[in-house]
Protein backbone atom coordinates (compact mmCIF):
# COMPACT_ATOMS: atom_id res chain seq x y z
CA UNK A 1 0.00 0.00 0.00
CA UNK A 2 1.50 3.29 -0.85
CA UNK A 3 2.45 6.06 1.89
CA UNK A 4 -0.09 8.32 0.10
CA UNK A 5 -3.44 5.83 0.43
CA UNK A 6 -3.97 6.49 4.07
CA UNK A 7 -3.96 10.55 3.51
CA UNK A 8 -5.73 10.14 0.16
CA UNK A 9 -8.70 8.11 1.34
CA UNK A 10 -8.92 10.73 3.90
CA UNK A 11 -8.86 13.26 1.68
CA UNK A 12 -11.32 11.83 -0.61
CA UNK A 13 -13.80 11.22 2.13
CA UNK A 14 -13.57 14.68 3.61
CA UNK A 15 -13.68 16.30 -0.11
CA UNK A 16 -17.11 14.01 -0.33
CA UNK A 17 -18.45 15.00 3.18
CA UNK A 18 -18.02 18.50 2.62
CA UNK A 19 -19.89 18.47 -1.13
CA UNK A 20 -22.90 16.55 0.78
CA UNK A 21 -22.50 19.24 3.13
CA UNK A 22 -22.62 21.44 0.76
CA UNK A 23 -25.52 19.79 -1.30
CA UNK A 24 -27.85 19.98 1.63
CA UNK A 25 -27.26 23.60 2.93
CA UNK A 26 -28.18 24.72 -0.91
CA UNK A 27 -31.39 22.36 -0.90
CA UNK A 28 -32.09 24.18 2.70
CA UNK A 29 -31.73 27.90 0.90
CA UNK A 30 -33.51 26.59 -1.62
CA UNK A 31 -36.13 25.45 0.34
CA UNK A 32 -36.75 28.14 2.66
CA UNK A 33 -36.50 31.03 -0.57
CA UNK A 34 -39.52 28.73 -2.16
CA UNK A 35 -41.43 29.53 1.36
CA UNK A 36 -40.80 33.15 1.04
CA UNK A 37 -41.75 33.07 -2.74
CA UNK A 38 -45.33 33.02 -4.06
CA UNK A 39 -47.28 30.59 -5.41
CA UNK A 40 -48.51 28.97 -2.00
CA UNK A 41 -50.45 25.92 -1.10
CA UNK A 42 -52.34 26.54 1.99
CA UNK A 43 -53.92 23.17 1.18
CA UNK A 44 -50.17 21.57 1.70
CA UNK A 45 -49.18 24.08 4.55
CA UNK A 46 -52.45 23.32 6.29
CA UNK A 47 -51.77 19.12 6.41
CA UNK A 48 -48.28 19.57 6.89
CA UNK A 49 -49.16 21.80 9.97
CA UNK A 50 -51.75 18.96 11.19
CA UNK A 51 -49.29 15.80 10.37
CA UNK A 52 -45.78 17.53 11.49
CA UNK A 53 -47.61 19.25 15.01
CA UNK A 54 -50.94 18.06 16.09
CA UNK A 55 -50.32 14.55 15.37
CA UNK A 56 -47.25 14.52 16.71
CA UNK A 57 -48.82 15.40 20.41
CA UNK A 58 -49.16 11.97 22.00
CA UNK A 59 -45.55 10.62 21.06
CA UNK A 60 -43.66 14.38 22.25
CA UNK A 61 -46.65 14.29 25.45
CA UNK A 62 -45.33 11.11 26.69
CA UNK A 63 -41.93 11.42 26.03
CA UNK A 64 -42.10 14.42 27.76
CA UNK A 65 -44.15 13.18 30.43
CA UNK A 66 -42.12 10.14 31.36
CA UNK A 67 -39.13 11.49 31.32
CA UNK A 68 -39.93 14.70 33.99
CA UNK A 69 -40.37 12.01 36.16
CA UNK A 70 -38.09 10.09 36.16
CA UNK A 71 -36.07 13.38 36.29
CA UNK A 72 -37.44 14.12 39.82
CA UNK A 73 -36.91 10.53 40.91
CA UNK A 74 -32.67 10.75 39.69
CA UNK A 75 -32.30 14.47 40.87
CA UNK A 76 -34.15 13.32 44.52
CA UNK A 77 -31.67 10.28 44.83
CA UNK A 78 -28.62 11.71 43.64
CA UNK A 79 -29.40 14.83 45.70
CA UNK A 80 -29.83 12.77 48.69
CA UNK A 81 -26.16 11.85 48.58
CA UNK A 82 -25.27 15.65 49.80
CA UNK A 83 -29.01 16.66 51.26
CA UNK A 84 -30.02 18.70 48.63
CA UNK A 85 -33.90 16.76 47.93
CA UNK A 86 -34.63 20.24 48.02
CA UNK A 87 -33.42 20.85 44.51
CA UNK A 88 -35.41 18.97 42.14
CA UNK A 89 -37.93 21.45 41.36
CA UNK A 90 -35.38 23.37 39.99
CA UNK A 91 -33.14 20.74 38.59
CA UNK A 92 -36.45 19.83 36.67
CA UNK A 93 -37.00 22.74 35.07
CA UNK A 94 -34.06 23.84 34.40
CA UNK A 95 -33.13 20.38 32.88
CA UNK A 96 -36.86 20.03 30.63
CA UNK A 97 -36.79 23.70 29.13
CA UNK A 98 -32.68 23.91 28.61
CA UNK A 99 -32.00 20.40 27.62
CA UNK A 100 -34.23 17.57 27.40
CA UNK A 101 -37.35 18.97 26.23
CA UNK A 102 -36.03 20.25 23.06
CA UNK A 103 -33.41 17.53 22.01
CA UNK A 104 -35.82 14.43 22.93
CA UNK A 105 -38.56 16.86 20.74
CA UNK A 106 -36.34 16.95 18.55
CA UNK A 107 -35.27 13.14 18.23
CA UNK A 108 -39.10 12.12 18.70
CA UNK A 109 -39.84 14.66 14.99
CA UNK A 110 -36.89 13.01 13.51
CA UNK A 111 -38.17 9.29 13.98
CA UNK A 112 -41.55 9.99 13.82
CA UNK A 113 -41.76 12.79 11.15
CA UNK A 114 -38.23 12.76 9.19
CA UNK A 115 -38.73 9.47 8.51
CA UNK A 116 -42.26 9.82 7.01
CA UNK A 117 -41.32 12.82 5.09
CA UNK A 118 -38.64 10.96 3.78
CA UNK A 119 -40.60 7.78 2.73
CA UNK A 120 -43.71 9.65 1.22
CA UNK A 121 -41.06 12.21 -1.19
CA UNK A 122 -39.06 9.29 -2.17
CA UNK A 123 -42.02 6.63 -2.95
CA UNK A 124 -43.45 9.63 -5.15
CA UNK A 125 -40.18 9.51 -7.22
CA UNK A 126 -40.49 6.31 -7.33
CA UNK A 127 -43.74 6.41 -9.19
CA UNK A 128 -42.73 9.26 -11.04
CA UNK A 129 -45.20 11.42 -8.95
CA UNK A 130 -42.34 14.37 -8.32
CA UNK A 131 -41.52 14.25 -12.92
CA UNK A 132 -45.30 14.59 -12.84
CA UNK A 133 -45.91 17.34 -10.73
CA UNK A 134 -43.30 19.02 -12.94
CA UNK A 135 -45.20 18.45 -16.00
CA UNK A 136 -48.04 19.83 -14.50
CA UNK A 137 -46.76 22.92 -13.79
CA UNK A 138 -45.92 22.64 -10.75
CA UNK A 139 -42.70 23.30 -8.54
CA UNK A 140 -42.04 20.14 -6.19
CA UNK A 141 -39.84 22.35 -3.69
CA UNK A 142 -42.90 24.52 -3.97
CA UNK A 143 -45.34 21.60 -3.07
CA UNK A 144 -43.69 19.51 -1.19
CA UNK A 145 -40.55 20.99 0.38
CA UNK A 146 -41.68 24.30 1.05
CA UNK A 147 -44.33 23.61 3.56
CA UNK A 148 -43.45 20.79 5.55
CA UNK A 149 -40.08 22.79 6.05
CA UNK A 150 -42.53 25.94 6.71
CA UNK A 151 -44.83 23.47 8.99
CA UNK A 152 -41.39 22.19 10.70
CA UNK A 153 -40.43 25.63 11.88
CA UNK A 154 -43.99 26.99 12.85
CA UNK A 155 -44.80 23.77 14.95
CA UNK A 156 -41.87 22.33 16.56
CA UNK A 157 -40.89 25.17 18.69
CA UNK A 158 -44.75 24.62 19.91
CA UNK A 159 -43.65 21.32 20.72
CA UNK A 160 -41.01 22.13 22.53
CA UNK A 161 -43.18 24.61 24.49
CA UNK A 162 -45.68 22.28 25.21
CA UNK A 163 -42.84 19.27 26.40
CA UNK A 164 -41.15 21.44 28.37
CA UNK A 165 -44.67 21.96 30.49
CA UNK A 166 -45.40 18.29 30.01
CA UNK A 167 -42.21 17.07 31.81
CA UNK A 168 -42.43 19.66 34.49
CA UNK A 169 -45.91 18.31 35.30
CA UNK A 170 -44.61 14.94 35.31
CA UNK A 171 -41.62 16.19 37.49
CA UNK A 172 -44.11 17.51 39.92
CA UNK A 173 -46.45 14.58 39.79
CA UNK A 174 -43.76 12.35 41.01
CA UNK A 175 -42.48 15.23 43.70
CA UNK A 176 -45.73 15.88 45.00
CA UNK A 177 -47.33 12.47 44.67
CA UNK A 178 -44.25 10.21 45.61
CA UNK A 179 -41.40 12.33 47.12
CA UNK A 180 -43.49 14.54 49.42
CA UNK A 181 -43.37 17.94 47.57
CA UNK A 182 -45.25 20.63 48.76
CA UNK A 183 -47.26 21.45 45.32
CA UNK A 184 -47.32 25.10 45.72
CA UNK A 185 -44.10 25.73 46.55
CA UNK A 186 -43.10 23.20 43.96
CA UNK A 187 -44.59 25.66 41.54
CA UNK A 188 -43.38 28.58 43.15
CA UNK A 189 -39.61 27.20 43.14
CA UNK A 190 -40.17 26.22 39.30
CA UNK A 191 -41.82 29.28 38.29
CA UNK A 192 -39.14 31.81 40.13
CA UNK A 193 -35.92 29.84 39.03
CA UNK A 194 -36.32 29.88 35.15
CA UNK A 195 -35.30 32.54 33.14
CA UNK A 196 -36.61 34.12 29.98
CA UNK A 197 -33.02 33.11 28.10
CA UNK A 198 -33.89 29.43 29.41
CA UNK A 199 -37.17 29.40 27.37
CA UNK A 200 -35.97 31.57 24.56
CA UNK A 201 -33.11 28.50 24.17
CA UNK A 202 -36.01 26.44 24.26
CA UNK A 203 -37.90 27.62 21.43
CA UNK A 204 -34.76 28.44 19.04
CA UNK A 205 -33.32 24.68 19.41
CA UNK A 206 -37.08 24.05 18.69
CA UNK A 207 -37.16 25.68 15.55
CA UNK A 208 -33.22 24.45 14.55
CA UNK A 209 -34.28 21.57 15.17
CA UNK A 210 -37.55 21.24 13.41
CA UNK A 211 -35.52 22.74 10.33
CA UNK A 212 -33.19 20.28 10.46
CA UNK A 213 -35.65 17.41 10.63
CA UNK A 214 -37.57 18.80 7.78
CA UNK A 215 -35.02 19.54 5.39
CA UNK A 216 -33.43 16.21 6.00
CA UNK A 217 -36.36 13.78 5.38
CA UNK A 218 -37.00 15.95 2.30
CA UNK A 219 -33.62 16.14 0.88
CA UNK A 220 -33.28 12.11 1.13
CA UNK A 221 -36.64 11.68 -0.38
CA UNK A 222 -36.16 14.05 -3.41
CA UNK A 223 -32.76 12.14 -3.77
CA UNK A 224 -33.64 8.60 -2.88
CA UNK A 225 -32.37 6.02 -5.54
CA UNK A 226 -34.60 3.44 -7.18
CA UNK A 227 -37.06 1.22 -5.63
CA UNK A 228 -37.87 -0.06 -2.30
CA UNK A 229 -34.38 -0.46 -1.60
CA UNK A 230 -34.01 3.64 -2.45
CA UNK A 231 -37.01 4.32 -0.50
CA UNK A 232 -35.27 2.13 2.74
CA UNK A 233 -32.12 3.82 2.20
CA UNK A 234 -33.58 7.61 1.75
CA UNK A 235 -36.09 6.64 5.45
CA UNK A 236 -32.66 5.11 7.29
CA UNK A 237 -30.47 7.53 5.73
CA UNK A 238 -32.55 10.93 6.53
CA UNK A 239 -33.47 9.59 10.17
CA UNK A 240 -29.60 9.15 11.16
CA UNK A 241 -28.83 12.59 9.66
CA UNK A 242 -31.49 14.38 11.54
CA UNK A 243 -30.47 12.75 14.61
CA UNK A 244 -26.78 13.59 14.70
CA UNK A 245 -27.16 16.82 13.22
CA UNK A 246 -30.33 17.25 15.97
CA UNK A 247 -27.49 16.67 18.58
CA UNK A 248 -24.77 18.75 17.57
CA UNK A 249 -26.86 21.20 16.86
CA UNK A 250 -27.88 21.25 20.68
CA UNK A 251 -24.25 21.31 21.26
CA UNK A 252 -23.70 24.39 19.24
CA UNK A 253 -26.48 25.94 20.43
CA UNK A 254 -26.18 25.45 24.15
CA UNK A 255 -22.56 26.68 23.61
CA UNK A 256 -24.26 29.82 22.01
CA UNK A 257 -26.71 30.58 24.80
CA UNK A 258 -25.16 29.58 27.79
CA UNK A 259 -21.60 29.47 27.21
CA UNK A 260 -20.97 33.53 29.05
CA UNK B 1 -43.60 20.76 -34.46
CA UNK B 2 -41.04 18.99 -32.19
CA UNK B 3 -37.31 18.46 -33.10
CA UNK B 4 -34.30 16.72 -31.55
CA UNK B 5 -31.10 17.58 -32.88
CA UNK B 6 -27.95 15.51 -32.15
CA UNK B 7 -29.17 14.96 -28.64
CA UNK B 8 -26.86 13.54 -26.57
CA UNK B 9 -27.22 11.79 -22.52
CA UNK B 10 -25.47 9.72 -20.67
CA UNK B 11 -25.92 8.60 -17.14
CA UNK B 12 -22.46 7.73 -15.96
CA UNK B 13 -20.39 5.31 -18.21
CA UNK B 14 -23.70 4.42 -19.94
CA UNK B 15 -24.06 6.49 -23.30
CA UNK B 16 -28.26 6.35 -23.57
CA UNK B 17 -28.78 9.23 -26.46
CA UNK B 18 -25.80 9.00 -28.81
CA UNK B 19 -26.92 11.36 -31.11
CA UNK B 20 -30.45 10.91 -31.55
CA UNK B 21 -32.16 13.32 -34.67
CA UNK B 22 -35.98 13.08 -34.91
CA UNK B 23 -38.69 15.45 -36.09
CA UNK B 24 -42.48 15.06 -35.12
CA UNK B 25 -44.58 17.48 -37.26
CA UNK B 26 -47.23 19.05 -35.52
CA UNK B 27 -50.84 17.25 -35.63
CA UNK B 28 -49.12 13.79 -36.09
CA UNK B 29 -49.14 11.15 -33.81
CA UNK B 30 -45.56 9.37 -33.70
CA UNK B 31 -44.68 6.37 -31.75
CA UNK B 32 -41.00 5.35 -30.82
CA UNK B 33 -40.41 1.75 -30.36
CA UNK B 34 -37.26 0.20 -29.18
CA UNK B 35 -35.46 -2.53 -26.72
CA UNK B 36 -35.78 -2.16 -22.97
CA UNK B 37 -33.05 0.51 -21.62
CA UNK B 38 -32.58 2.10 -25.17
CA UNK B 39 -33.41 5.49 -23.90
CA UNK B 40 -37.06 5.50 -24.88
CA UNK B 41 -37.97 7.15 -21.70
CA UNK B 42 -34.98 9.17 -21.36
CA UNK B 43 -35.58 10.87 -24.87
CA UNK B 44 -38.94 11.87 -23.53
CA UNK B 45 -37.86 13.56 -20.62
CA UNK B 46 -35.00 15.59 -22.27
CA UNK B 47 -38.19 17.15 -24.36
CA UNK B 48 -40.12 17.81 -21.51
CA UNK B 49 -36.62 19.17 -19.67
CA UNK B 50 -36.88 16.42 -16.54
CA UNK B 51 -33.82 15.15 -17.58
CA UNK B 52 -30.78 17.47 -19.52
CA UNK B 53 -29.30 16.58 -22.37
CA UNK B 54 -25.08 17.14 -22.38
CA UNK B 55 -25.23 18.21 -26.02
CA UNK B 56 -27.75 19.00 -29.16
CA UNK B 57 -30.69 20.98 -29.10
CA UNK B 58 -34.48 20.33 -28.85
CA UNK B 59 -36.58 22.74 -30.43
CA UNK B 60 -40.73 23.32 -30.44
CA UNK B 61 -42.14 25.13 -32.85
CA UNK B 62 -38.37 26.49 -33.48
CA UNK B 63 -37.98 27.76 -30.26
CA UNK B 64 -35.52 26.28 -27.80
CA UNK B 65 -37.20 24.06 -25.43
CA UNK B 66 -34.60 25.36 -22.25
CA UNK B 67 -35.08 28.65 -22.72
CA UNK B 68 -37.61 30.67 -22.13
CA UNK B 69 -40.90 30.94 -19.48
CA UNK B 70 -41.26 27.09 -18.34
CA UNK B 71 -44.58 27.35 -16.74
CA UNK B 72 -46.04 28.23 -20.26
CA UNK B 73 -44.41 25.58 -21.58
CA UNK B 74 -45.28 22.96 -19.65
CA UNK B 75 -48.69 24.24 -20.07
CA UNK B 76 -49.12 22.64 -23.50
CA UNK B 77 -47.84 19.75 -22.49
CA UNK B 78 -49.76 16.60 -21.07
CA UNK B 79 -48.23 13.28 -20.37
CA UNK B 80 -49.87 9.65 -19.47
CA UNK B 81 -46.99 8.06 -17.47
CA UNK B 82 -46.31 4.72 -17.47
CA UNK B 83 -47.56 3.64 -13.74
CA UNK B 84 -50.20 6.62 -13.95
CA UNK B 85 -48.00 8.64 -11.58
CA UNK B 86 -51.29 9.71 -10.02
CA UNK B 87 -51.19 11.56 -6.47
CA UNK B 88 -52.37 9.14 -4.00
CA UNK B 89 -53.31 11.57 -1.48
CA UNK B 90 -55.81 12.96 -3.66
CA UNK B 91 -59.13 12.15 -4.80
CA UNK B 92 -59.38 11.11 -8.67
CA UNK B 93 -60.91 14.39 -9.46
CA UNK B 94 -58.43 16.65 -7.86
CA UNK B 95 -55.64 14.33 -9.95
CA UNK B 96 -57.25 15.14 -13.16
CA UNK B 97 -58.01 18.84 -13.14
CA UNK B 98 -54.45 19.59 -10.86
CA UNK B 99 -53.49 22.24 -13.24
CA UNK B 100 -57.31 23.64 -12.95
CA UNK B 101 -57.08 24.13 -9.25
CA UNK B 102 -53.66 26.04 -9.36
CA UNK B 103 -51.34 28.38 -11.34
CA UNK B 104 -51.58 30.19 -14.77
CA UNK B 105 -55.09 27.81 -15.66
CA UNK B 106 -56.61 28.21 -12.41
CA UNK B 107 -60.59 27.63 -12.95
CA UNK B 108 -63.26 27.89 -9.83
CA UNK B 109 -63.15 24.67 -7.80
CA UNK B 110 -66.81 23.65 -9.13
CA UNK B 111 -65.95 24.18 -12.45
CA UNK B 112 -62.52 22.43 -12.34
CA UNK B 113 -64.42 19.56 -10.85
CA UNK B 114 -67.15 19.46 -13.46
CA UNK B 115 -64.21 19.36 -16.20
CA UNK B 116 -62.93 16.78 -14.69
CA UNK B 117 -65.82 14.63 -14.59
CA UNK B 118 -65.72 15.81 -17.88
CA UNK B 119 -62.57 14.17 -18.75
CA UNK B 120 -63.29 11.04 -16.81
CA UNK B 121 -66.32 10.46 -18.65
CA UNK B 122 -64.41 11.21 -21.87
CA UNK B 123 -62.14 7.84 -21.47
CA UNK B 124 -64.39 5.36 -20.12
CA UNK B 125 -64.95 6.61 -16.46
CA UNK B 126 -68.02 7.39 -14.38
CA UNK B 127 -68.65 10.42 -12.46
CA UNK B 128 -68.78 7.78 -8.93
CA UNK B 129 -64.60 7.43 -9.75
CA UNK B 130 -64.17 10.92 -9.10
CA UNK B 131 -64.49 11.23 -4.86
CA UNK B 132 -62.53 7.84 -5.09
CA UNK B 133 -58.64 7.56 -3.88
CA UNK B 134 -56.22 6.64 -7.08
CA UNK B 135 -55.31 3.67 -4.71
CA UNK B 136 -59.08 2.04 -5.05
CA UNK B 137 -58.75 1.62 -8.56
CA UNK B 138 -57.90 -1.06 -10.74
CA UNK B 139 -54.47 -0.64 -13.03
CA UNK B 140 -56.86 -0.12 -16.09
CA UNK B 141 -59.03 2.59 -14.67
CA UNK B 142 -55.55 4.21 -13.12
CA UNK B 143 -53.93 4.46 -16.75
CA UNK B 144 -57.72 6.28 -18.20
CA UNK B 145 -57.95 8.49 -15.25
CA UNK B 146 -53.78 9.08 -15.91
CA UNK B 147 -55.02 9.64 -19.50
CA UNK B 148 -57.92 11.97 -18.47
CA UNK B 149 -55.40 13.86 -16.46
CA UNK B 150 -52.84 14.69 -19.65
CA UNK B 151 -55.68 15.89 -21.47
CA UNK B 152 -57.73 18.10 -18.89
CA UNK B 153 -56.40 21.07 -19.63
CA UNK B 154 -56.42 20.30 -23.84
CA UNK B 155 -52.54 20.63 -24.42
CA UNK B 156 -51.51 20.80 -27.86
CA UNK B 157 -48.62 18.15 -27.56
CA UNK B 158 -49.53 14.65 -25.55
CA UNK B 159 -46.87 12.17 -24.46
CA UNK B 160 -47.52 8.65 -23.82
CA UNK B 161 -45.07 6.49 -21.69
CA UNK B 162 -45.57 2.61 -21.94
CA UNK B 163 -49.68 3.13 -22.02
CA UNK B 164 -50.64 -0.20 -22.00
CA UNK B 165 -47.49 -2.15 -20.40
CA UNK B 166 -49.73 -4.03 -17.42
CA UNK B 167 -53.02 -4.69 -19.29
CA UNK B 168 -54.84 -7.09 -19.83
CA UNK B 169 -55.20 -7.33 -24.18
CA UNK B 170 -59.22 -6.17 -24.01
CA UNK B 171 -58.04 -3.07 -21.23
CA UNK B 172 -55.23 -2.66 -23.74
CA UNK B 173 -57.04 -1.73 -27.03
CA UNK B 174 -59.64 0.44 -24.90
CA UNK B 175 -56.25 2.29 -23.85
CA UNK B 176 -55.39 2.31 -27.98
CA UNK B 177 -58.55 3.18 -29.32
CA UNK B 178 -58.93 5.98 -26.58
CA UNK B 179 -55.29 7.84 -27.02
CA UNK B 180 -56.09 7.46 -30.96
CA UNK B 181 -59.22 8.99 -30.85
CA UNK B 182 -58.42 11.24 -28.22
CA UNK B 183 -55.65 12.69 -30.21
CA UNK B 184 -57.97 12.86 -33.40
CA UNK B 185 -60.23 14.75 -32.24
CA UNK B 186 -57.55 17.22 -30.46
CA UNK B 187 -55.79 17.97 -33.01
CA UNK B 188 -52.67 17.34 -30.84
CA UNK B 189 -49.10 16.33 -31.79
CA UNK B 190 -48.58 13.17 -29.68
CA UNK B 191 -45.47 11.13 -28.71
CA UNK B 192 -46.14 7.38 -27.32
CA UNK B 193 -43.42 5.34 -26.28
CA UNK B 194 -44.40 1.01 -26.64
CA UNK B 195 -42.73 -1.95 -26.90
CA UNK B 196 -46.96 -3.18 -28.03
CA UNK B 197 -46.88 -3.46 -31.42
CA UNK B 198 -50.44 -3.76 -31.64
CA UNK B 199 -50.39 -0.31 -30.02
CA UNK B 200 -47.95 0.88 -32.56
CA UNK B 201 -50.40 -0.36 -35.44
CA UNK B 202 -53.09 1.01 -33.41
CA UNK B 203 -52.04 4.73 -32.53
CA UNK B 204 -49.40 6.01 -34.77
CA UNK B 205 -48.72 7.84 -37.75
CA UNK B 206 -45.31 7.74 -38.31
CA UNK B 207 -43.23 5.34 -36.21
CA UNK B 208 -39.30 5.77 -35.25
CA UNK B 209 -37.02 2.91 -33.86
CA UNK B 210 -34.92 4.09 -31.20
CA UNK B 211 -31.40 1.64 -31.15
CA UNK B 212 -27.87 2.30 -29.63
CA UNK B 213 -29.16 5.52 -28.70
CA UNK B 214 -29.60 6.99 -32.29
CA UNK B 215 -32.99 6.46 -34.35
CA UNK B 216 -32.47 3.42 -36.37
CA UNK B 217 -35.01 3.82 -39.20
CA UNK B 218 -38.34 6.20 -39.33
CA UNK B 219 -41.25 6.41 -41.76
CA UNK B 220 -44.94 6.12 -41.91
CA UNK B 221 -46.41 3.01 -39.96
CA UNK B 222 -47.46 1.77 -43.08
CA UNK B 223 -43.85 1.34 -44.73
CA UNK B 224 -43.16 -0.65 -41.30
CA UNK B 225 -43.21 -3.90 -42.66
CA UNK B 226 -41.69 -3.42 -45.92
CA UNK B 227 -38.89 -1.25 -44.50
CA UNK B 228 -36.01 -3.62 -45.20
CA UNK B 229 -34.21 -2.57 -42.23
CA UNK B 230 -33.11 -5.39 -40.26
CA UNK B 231 -33.26 -3.97 -37.09
CA UNK B 232 -36.88 -3.05 -37.27
CA UNK B 233 -37.91 -6.20 -38.79
CA UNK B 234 -36.15 -8.47 -35.60
CA UNK B 235 -38.34 -6.16 -33.64
CA UNK B 236 -41.70 -5.82 -34.77
CA UNK B 237 -41.30 -9.59 -35.18
CA UNK B 238 -39.96 -10.24 -32.43
CA UNK B 239 -37.14 -12.86 -32.97
CA UNK B 240 -34.01 -13.75 -30.94
CA UNK B 241 -31.89 -13.86 -33.75
CA UNK B 242 -30.90 -10.66 -35.42
CA UNK B 243 -28.52 -7.51 -35.28
CA UNK B 244 -30.28 -6.78 -32.06
CA UNK B 245 -28.35 -8.74 -29.07
CA UNK B 246 -31.03 -10.36 -27.24
CA UNK B 247 -28.67 -10.20 -24.17
CA UNK B 248 -28.34 -6.75 -23.00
Amino acid sequence: MSVLAIPGWIGRRTLAALAVFGRVALFALGAVSHILRPPYYPREIGLALLNIGWLSLPVVGLTAIFTGGALALQIYAGGARFNAEAVVPQIVAIGMVRELGPVLVGLMIAARVTSSIAAEIATMKVTEQIDALVTLSTHPMKYLVGPRVLAALITVPLLVGVGDVIGIAGGYAVSVQNLGFNAAAYLTNTVNFLELRDIVSSLVKGAAFGMIASVMGCYYGMNSGRGAQGVGRATKGSVEAAAVLILAANFVLTGVFFSV
Amino acid sequence: MIEMQDVHKAFGDNRVLQGMTLTIPKGTSLVIIGGSGTGKSVALKCILGLIQPESGRILVDGKDASKGDRDAFLARFGMLFQGGALFDSLPVWQNVAFRLLRGSLKRPQEEARQIAIEKLRRVGLKADVADRLPAELSGGMQKRVGLARAIAAEPEIIFFDEPTTGLDPIMAGVINDLIREIVTEMGATAMTITHDMTSVRAIADDVAMLHDGVIQWTGPVAQMDASGDPYLDQFIHGRAEGPIEAVR
